[in-house]
């Protein structure tokens, strides 16, 4: 029952993600709007302290972003998939017992 | 939500690393107590942290032509408390701060503050209210991972507010100013976050069915 309910759910994210595309705009970062407000309300603002390293190209960037995820979701994986070897094997140690049981 | 770097007048910076050192303590002490008590639990606190990182790294398209990215605090806070999200997400915070050039070291307290501990609150709360109600567990874990992530944002706009009041309109105003910025954008955002983690927690507990769930996934029960 789980499996169907992911499908679903699953299929419900992809649609939040692909109308907005299809609706179109410019898709800038909202954390960058933000500091945007500030230099709009106060003229000539400049931060008072900058990034002691940069990602030197928007390429580079994008490496490292597709690394914390791909980290992410490798150690989900990971762990999704232990859990599932390990509730076979439980299944696989009770069934022998559970017929011996049976046969008694 | 990041505060870039060098955006908030120092004396907020260090008010924000005050208010926020305490929760990241007792997160630490709580993890050390979990993982002691309970080894079975270490996976889904790997799971929890991994979630936030996936999550906080995906800048998705909303209906407002903006960008903006999910937060991914609530899975770990519904699951283990929310003292736990406050150090797993201070290190997504600094990995990005450090090698992302997004958000920042000055900022780190500020940010720490609405997504590592304001959301994973919200979040819990939520999750045990919805206990209480008697509504369906994956129901509770939908309201408390997006409504989570909202409140993060929220936070963030409150945070920008009391740095730059408007002139006009003083703080309320300027804190409005900042939820124009983040709040709409947010709000599909919220829900696809509260969707992934109900799938999150349905594969990490297999067959594990209805609320035992998220106990199964804690190490309660087995």
């Amino acid at each position: 029952m789980a499996a169907h309910r992911s499908f679903w759910l699953l299929g419900a994210v992809v649609l939040i993600v692909v109308i907005p595309l299809m609706m179109g705009g410019e898709f800038s970062g909202t954390d960058d709007q933000a500091s945007q407000v500030i230099e709009k309300s106060q003229p000539g603002y400049q931060p008072w302290f900058t990034p002691l390293w940069r990602p030197p190209s928007s390429e580079i960037e994008s490496l490292l972003f597709a690394l914390q995820a791909a980290l992410g979701a490798g150690v989900i994986g990971y762990v999704i998939g232990r859990r599932h070897g390990q509730t076979k094997d439980q299944d696989a140690d009770r069934s022998p017992s559970d017929t011996r049981r049976t046969v008694k | 939500m990041h505060i870039m770097e060098g955006y908030l007048p120092a004396a907020h910076c260090a008010g924000w690393f005050a208010v926020s050192a305490p929760f990241v303590i007792a997160g630490a002490i709580r993890i050390r107590k979990i993982v002691a008590e309970r080894p079975q639990a270490r996976m889904t606190l790997a799971a929890s942290g991994a979630f936030t990182f996936v999550l906080s790294a995906l800048k998705m398209p909303s209906v407002t032509g903006s960008c903006s990215h999910p937060t991914g605090t609530g899975l770990g806070a519904v699951v283990f408390g929310p003292s736990v999200m406050a150090v797993l997400g201070v290190i997504v915070l600094l990995f990005q701060a450090l090698l992302l050039a997004h958000g920042g070291l000055t900022t780190l307290g500020a940010n720490t503050f609405s997504m590592a501990i304001v959301g994973p609150w919200v979040s819990y709360g939520l999750w045990r209210l919805g206990g209480k109600a008697g509504l369906p567990a994956a129901v509770s874990v939908f309201l408390a991972a997006s409504l989570g992530d909202l409140a993060t944002y929220m936070t963030t706009s409150v945070q920008l507010a009391l740095a730059y009041p408007d002139p006009v309109s003083g703080y309320v105003g300027a804190a409005l100013k900042f939820c124009g910025v983040f709040a709409i954008t947010q709000i599909p955002l919220a829900i696809a976050e509260g969707l992934l983690t109900v799938v999150v927690i349905d594969a990490l507990a297999g067959k594990t069915s209805g609320a035992d769930k998220v106990g199964f996934l804690a190490g309660e029960t087995r």
